[in-house]
């Protein structure tokens, strides 16, 4: 445990440094895009990577955090710092909600309970005058301020807000995998009647695990409303969202806390950069590039990028005195 | 009016079920969750397009067309891609199947451009049947038969023929057939190309009276994946029956409660029927 905390501290202290050191636009926009994503993939990684429940929904807490915070802010001028935390109660009091009835399920089942969930919410915010429905959110333009969480003229405190939010998230979840609850949601995930055969509640777990995810996925939502000011329940509430969550998880290692920053680190510049050299030509060229090296991915590297590491480490293991703990 | 509503929505659900039996065929045999289903049968609506378009040939007449270069393509993304992924969870499959959505649904955005395309003059177009006072566009109707021959010729094969059996075997325990002699590599392939046949089928049929473009088979993938689920992983039977209750859901909730709610209400009968059937209406 105590090792785990001194990578994490120095994993924080390189991404902190790395904005300063390269000052351009564009990676600023990448850095802020990878940590909002790593932060989803941290979440969706509690009860996917721990707990084994398949979701492919959170673009439903997603939004709900974007949309509280956003609403709040266009109608009722409250600072979005206040909004994300009630965006991050709503969520996680819809993920309570929805957890009784879908937490029954098993397998697939759960999976596209959940992509039914976060449809339904979608269908539910398009035709809801009172948040503008299918014509979105244009959230008012203030001058630069910590108050209102907007910020025009640099990208830096975006960078840092999404970080301190990161580090607290991967904080969270590293206490989380090594607490009691941990091993009972890892119970939980390799056998469910296992779990349940030796007393633990899988229910309520499985729920506490959900709740904890919906209140992060919010939180990561309001900061991104607060980052591109402009919301539609089509680019928020998409499956497309959901899946780049599972993807960039299960690229980077699932079920690992470093996972999801793994592949947030792969895919969101991968992404970005064949958007800004291929794209505009509206024809599609950078996502077909983006979809093709998904696929190589997949087929050459299953276990994600974190079985690649473990592997290496393994080889360095060997090769020195071999009482290092390379995995976890 | 209601027995309009009602047969439009019968209609409609025949069409769902048969691209939900297409992808109930891989997720029930090969337990692999396909993204790229909706982006097959949009390729099948393109071929049918292209015949018309290029060698006049009538979607109709190209069902077999589409289905076979549906199946070949099926074959292939299992030949090239699936199979490699087959070793790896289940999510690694999806993550592959996802890249293959995004790139198939881009390389013909690339190819042919954004645009909506219509096949104006088929044979079917601008048919009627009047029964009572009921209207039924003839495209609709030919492609609810179509669609519940080509389910009924899919049962008829998993059922009654030894490579259809040999599929049975395979989805229950991939282990013991291979054990039983059954190249399950190849059953594999079978399965893959069969789920594509049943999409170009689908394709071929829906394009008289669908618009084609990139997009289009995004949104049938989406309800493809409730109607498998709401009718049980790898039930044909539970596909065909799930699809008509998914079409009549959405023709009637639409009529009643206004159209912008009509997919959300079908999400609604998956959750509540999933509380009292948790494996599917058919599932066990």
């Amino acid at each position: 445990m105590v090792k785990n905390k001194k990578t994490l501290i120095i994993i924080i202290a390189v991404l902190a440094a790395l904005p300063l050191i390269f000052k351009s636009d564009s990676f600023h926009n990448i850095m802020v895009l990878l940590l909002i994503y790593a932060t989803l993939g941290e979440a969706w990684n509690i009860i996917t990577g721990f707990a084994g429940q398949i979701s492919f929904g959170h673009a439903a807490f997603f939004g709900i955090g974007a949309y509280t915070s956003s609403v709040l802010f266009y109608r009722f001028d409250i600072s979005p710092w206040v909004g994300m935390v009630l965006g991050g109660i709503f969520a996680a009091m819809v993920a309570l909600i929805i957890s009784y009835p879908t937490f029954r399920l098993k397998g697939s089942y759960f999976a596209i309970a959940t992509l039914a969930v976060a449809e339904i919410i979608k269908q539910l915010f398009v035709s809801w005058k009172f948040v503008e429905g299918a014509t979105g959110i244009s959230l008012p333009i203030v001058d630069d301020s910590w108050l209102c969480m907007e910020f025009h003229t640099t990208k830096l405190p975006y960078i840092y807000i999404a970080l301190g939010l990161f580090a607290i998230v991967i904080f969270v979840c590293n206490y989380i995998e090594n607490s009691k609850t941990g091993f009972y949601l890892k119970a939980i995930r390799e056998s469910h009647e296992v779990a349940e055969s030796i007393g633990i509640n899988t229910t309520n777990y499985k729920t506490l695990a959900m709740v904890i995810s919906a209140f992060i996925s919010a939180f990561a939502g309001s900061l991104y409303a607060q980052y591109v000011l402009y919301i539609d329940p089509f680019m928020i509430f998409t499956l497309d969202i959901s899946i780049k969550i599972v993807l960039l998880t299960v690229l980077g290692g699932i079920g690992n806390i470093y996972g999801p920053l793994i592949g947030a680190s792969i895919l969101i510049p991968l992404s970005e950069i064949t958007r800004v050299q291929l794209g505009g030509t509206g024809r599609g060229i950078d996502l077909m590039i983006f979809g093709l090296l998904v696929i190589l991915v997949a087929c050459y590297q299953p276990k994600g990028i974190i079985g690649l590491v473990n592997k290496v480490a393994k080889k360095f293991k060997k090769e020195g005195e071999g009482n290092v703990e390379a995995n976890s | 009016m209601l027995g309009q509503i009602i047969s439009n929505g019968l209609l409609m659900g025949f069409i769902y079920s048969l691209v939900a039996v297409g992808l109930t065929l891989t997720w029930g045999v090969m337990d692999i969750t396909n993204f790229a289903h909706g982006e097959m049968l949009m390729l099948g609506m393109y071929s049918a397009f292209w015949m018309f378009q290029l060698y006049s040939i009538d979607p109709l007449l190209s069902i077999p067309i589409s289905a076979a270069v549906i199946f070949v393509l099926g074959i292939l993304i299992y030949k090239l891609i699936i199979k490699k992924v087959l070793g790896g969870t289940g999510l690694t499959a999806l993550l592959a199947t996802f890249g293959l959505s995004m790139f198939l649904k881009n390389l013909v955005q690339y190819l042919w451009t954004p645009n909506y395309r219509y096949i104006n003059g088929a044979i079917v177009t601008d048919n009627k049947i009047v029964i009572g006072n009921i209207i039924l566009g003839m495209p609709q109707v030919v492609a609810a038969i179509g669609s519940i021959a080509m389910t009924l010729i899919v049962i008829y094969f998993m059922n009654k023929t030894k490579t259809g059996k040999a599929i049975q075997a395979t989805a229950l325990n991939r282990d013991t057939a291979s054990l039983m002699g059954i190249d399950t590599g190849k059953i594999y392939a079978i399965t893959f190309g069969l789920s594509g046949a049943c999409v170009g089928v689908a394709g071929a049929l829906m394009s008289s009276f669908f618009p084609i473009y990139p997009q289009s088979g995004a949104l049938y993938s989406i309800l493809a994946f409730v109607i498998v689920a709401l009718g049980g992983f790898g039930n044909i039977k539970g596909a065909l029956f799930a699809g008509l209750i998914i079409g009549l859901t959405e023709a009637v909730g639409g009529y009643f409660l206004g159209t912008q709610f009509k997919y959300a209400l079908v999400f609604l009968i998956y959750l509540i029927v999933i509380q009292v059937r948790p494996k599917g209406l058919f599932g066990w």
